[in-house]
């Protein structure tokens, strides 16, 4: 189903450019143009496209919020620090405020300026943090999920910089004396490296929807799947819903999708 | 040969430092590591074989660990088939580690005696039983 | 020609064994780092870079400033820098090597540092600037040697250094452009997404370079009996203050841009840095120290007649070396972060461990000029 990232066609065409633009004495400026992820993805035939639309009208109590969070963090091993300082966490909770801080209107109600939203990785069809990666240990996959190789991250944290999400979290100690109850089922993260949602691959490769997704499958508040499959839910709830997503004035073409 | 006396100290010297673990370690007995396969799940299966011969795994399980490492994170294929056309899902924690539940004298056994130094159990979770 | 590092009196052996000591605290921090995780410095999921970056940001400066001495000397002919030309190269040296050890102690896991290797990605700026790092570091290492083993040996130097010297020159420009590219190219970092990020960068590199190479050269004429002459410290006097007064221009242009435009994005970065936002403003006494030096250095530097009076020529010199080191080392880098992504002002300051790691590599460099510059010396001294 998965096609290696880029295919030997694109790495002669790269030192064919190579060559060329150092012969003609401008640089590899065009060579670097040429092997951007997008010029790289865009020539692959993607099958899926995976996406999640979070109904921000279902989020009542707290308890809502809670079981999506406990259900990605436990199954996942994420470690609670308890202190923000080292904290990593792959979906949380954001005030209106922060999560769409460009849309700066005075008068909305306190209410919604101060209500949480959920955030996570955006699963961006342009990701700046794969761009910057400079060992490929984040990438993108053909179905749309960025994803991190934890074998190969150096922890140079280029990509932390370069999110406009603040969606990564590095790993500035060891990580496993604070996970409460380790899932066997899952490695756990070392120090020095950089880790974040995933949109549970793990599990879509068994035919499951992601934790989160499932752990508030009552009252429908995260709707994930296939934007590629007319026929999907999200595809339905896009379709029939006003949604916005977050900084779509910087061209990443994020994943996930808000009804406020 | 001029500092000649220093020269022969400096080469005694150096010799000695050299040869220190062949000498220190002459005449004691290293017993020979026997890793063992007498886990429950092991020994409830009717035929005890692992995913390829025990030779073949013997030889290149870490080839193979990190083909599967590759295979999962970066292309997303999570089967494995075997020479015999069997199909295993590609886990560590999952597949390798249900059968092998006994790191300590599977693993580390071997690892130990060669002094083979693994960052798989960094991240990935030896199982409990 | 190592040989003449090992020779020298009571205050050279002293000052290496000052620097050994420092080094050496550096590391015993380091191996604490390695063991407890970059969590022992300032950094969190905010501030994701701190004073280590900010170092290597700077430093790469001081490396690319090395060319402010090759173009005058090779292409103009300008035969007074003859003599301290070796200087510029050994300290490029220095600082080079400074910049790759800050981006290794920075790395969460240094023992895959060679994965950049193995896994070359041309579409990230971090494996360009990598590339030519370490291709400026072997550049200088090849023709400050070349030249210098020429010199002692009273011969003409080599054919072949010629053209790496020519090559020497766009690459030195290159290492900042692209350091400048790290940061440039970051959608959502308001204060780094720049186009003149470039310029500016070889702007306060031109400035704080020549600025320590003044500081470094006057010390060398005092210790040593080796004149670097005059006029070649006066001229870098010259380059020092257009660099620091177009540095400055470009600062200005900047603040125009974020305050006419009155886009908060673009605006945030910089009232934080001056003026604080919500009660904090840790970084405002900095700013201000590093604007106002900059201003008193061109006050004293615009005026050939103070110029010319080495006194105040050196104490300018360190005026734009602060004031440059804080600008662009910690208010660039941090200033880049703050307000986060989600508008939230978290603040940094560094910890007691990452304040000793990071003098351990500046006591790293220092020892590397040290040895350099005191084999050049002594080859100098006999030669001249």
């Amino acid at each position: 189903m998965v096609m290696s990232y880029e295919s030997k066609a694109n790495r002669r065409q790269f030192l064919k450019i190579l060559g060329f633009s150092t012969l003609s004495g401008l640089g590899s400026i065009p060579a670097i143009w040429a092997l951007t992820p997008q010029f790289a993805i865009r020539n692959l035939q993607s099958e899926k496209r995976w996406a999640m639309v979070v109904d921000m009208k279902k989020f009542r109590t707290e308890e809502d919020y809670k079981k999506c969070i406990d259900a990605c963090h436990t199954i996942h091993n994420v470690p609670d620090f308890g202190n923000p300082k080292d904290e990593v966490k792959w979906i949380w909770k954001m005030p209106y405020r922060n999560t769409f801080p460009e849309q700066e209107d005075e008068y909305i109600s306190d209410g919604v300026k101060q209500m949480p939203f959920m955030v996570l990785c955006n699963h961006c069809k342009n990701p700046p943090c794969v761009r910057v990666c400079p060992t490929k240990a984040t990438f993108k996959r053909i179905d749309g999920i960025v994803q991190m190789d934890y074998h190969r991250c150096i922890g140079c944290r280029f990509c932390m910089a370069a999110c406009p999400y603040g969606s990564r979290s590095f790993n500035f100690r060891e990580p496993r004396p604070f996970i409460k109850e380790k899932n066997p089922e899952y490695p756990t993260r070392t120090r020095g490296v950089v880790e974040k949602c995933n949109f549970c691959e793990e599990r879509l490769s068994k035919g499951l929807s992601p934790a989160c997704v499932e752990a508030c499958k009552d009252n429908k508040a995260l709707i994930f799947g296939d934007l590629n499959d007319p026929d999907s839910e999200v595809r339905k709830v896009l379709e029939s819903n006003y949604t916005i997503r977050r900084k779509p004035e910087l061209g990443t073409q994020p994943g996930v999708y808000y009804i406020v | 040969m001029y500092n000649g006396s220093k020269i022969i100290v400096g080469l005694i010297v150096f010799a000695g430092i050299v040869t220190f673990p062949f000498i220190y370690n002459l005449g004691k007995v290293n017993a020979k590591p026997e890793p063992k396969i007498d886990t429950p799940v092991i020994q409830q299966l009717k035929e005890k074989n692992c995913i390829e011969s025990k030779e073949f795994m013997k030889a290149n399980h870490m080839q193979l660990l990190n083909k599967w490492r590759d295979m999962v994170v970066r292309n997303g294929k999570r089967v494995y088939v075997n020479s015999k056309g069997e199909k295993y899902e590609i886990s560590l924690q999952n597949t390798c580690l249900k059968c092998h539940s006994n790191k300590k004298e599977f693993c580390d056994e071997c690892h130990n005696y060669m002094s083979v130094k693994t960052h798989c159990w960094n991240c990935h979770l030896e199982s409990k039983g | 020609m190592f040989e003449k590092a090992l020779s020298g009196d009571r205050r050279y052996w002293g000052w290496i064994f000052f620097l050994l000591l420092i080094m050496g605290t550096g590391f015993i921090f380091y191996i604490k780092q390695l063991n407890y995780g970059l969590g022992i410095t300032g950094m969190s999921r905010d501030i994701s870079w701190g004073l280590y970056i900010a170092q290597f940001t700077f430093l790469v400066g001081v490396a690319a400033s090395a060319v402010m001495l090759v173009i005058p000397y090779y292409l103009h002919d300008y035969k007074k820098f003859g003599k301290i030309i070796i200087f510029g190269e050994f300290l490029a040296i220095s600082a080079v090597i400074m910049c790759l050890m800050f981006v290794f102690v920075d790395m969460g896991q240094p023992m895959r540092a060679m994965n950049m290797i193995l896994y070359p990605t041309p579409n990230s700026i971090m494996f360009w600037d990598m590339v030519v790092l370490n291709g400026y570091l072997l550049l200088n290492l090849i023709i400050g040697w070349t030249t210098l083993s020429a010199e002692r040996n009273e011969l003409p130097p080599p054919k072949w250094v010629k053209p790496l010297i020519y090559i020497s020159i766009p690459w030195a420009i290159s290492i900042h452009t692209v350091t400048a590219f790290l940061y440039a190219g970051l959608p959502g970092r308001h204060l780094w997404l720049t186009a003149i990020m470039a310029p500016r960068f070889l702007a306060s590199a031109f400035a704080s370079g020549p600025a320590l190479l003044i500081i470094l050269c006057l010390t060398v004429k005092r210790i040593s009996s080796f004149d670097p002459g005059k006029e070649a410290i006066q001229t870098l006097g010259k380059i020092v203050t257009y660099a620091v007064i177009i540095n400055l221009f470009f600062f200005v242009l900047e603040l125009f841009t974020a305050f006419y435009s009155k886009i908060p994005g673009h605006m945030h970065p910089f009232q934080y840095l001056f003026f604080g936002i919500e009660g904090h403003g840790k970084l405002i006494p900095w700013m201000w120290t590093a604007f106002i030096l900059s201003i008193m250095a061109i006050i004293l530097l615009i005026n050939p007649n103070m110029r010319e009076n080495e006194n105040i020529l050196i104490v300018s010199a360190v005026l734009v070396f602060i004031s440059t080191w804080i600008d662009k080392g910690m208010g660039l880098v941090i200033g880049g972060f703050i307000p986060n992504p989600f508008e939230e002002i978290i603040e940094y300051s560094p910890t007691v461990p990452e304040v000793l790691i990071t003098l351990g590599v500046w006591a790293t460099g220092l020892l590397i000029i040290t040895v350099l510059y005191k084999i050049a010396v002594s080859i100098k001294e006999k030669t001249v």
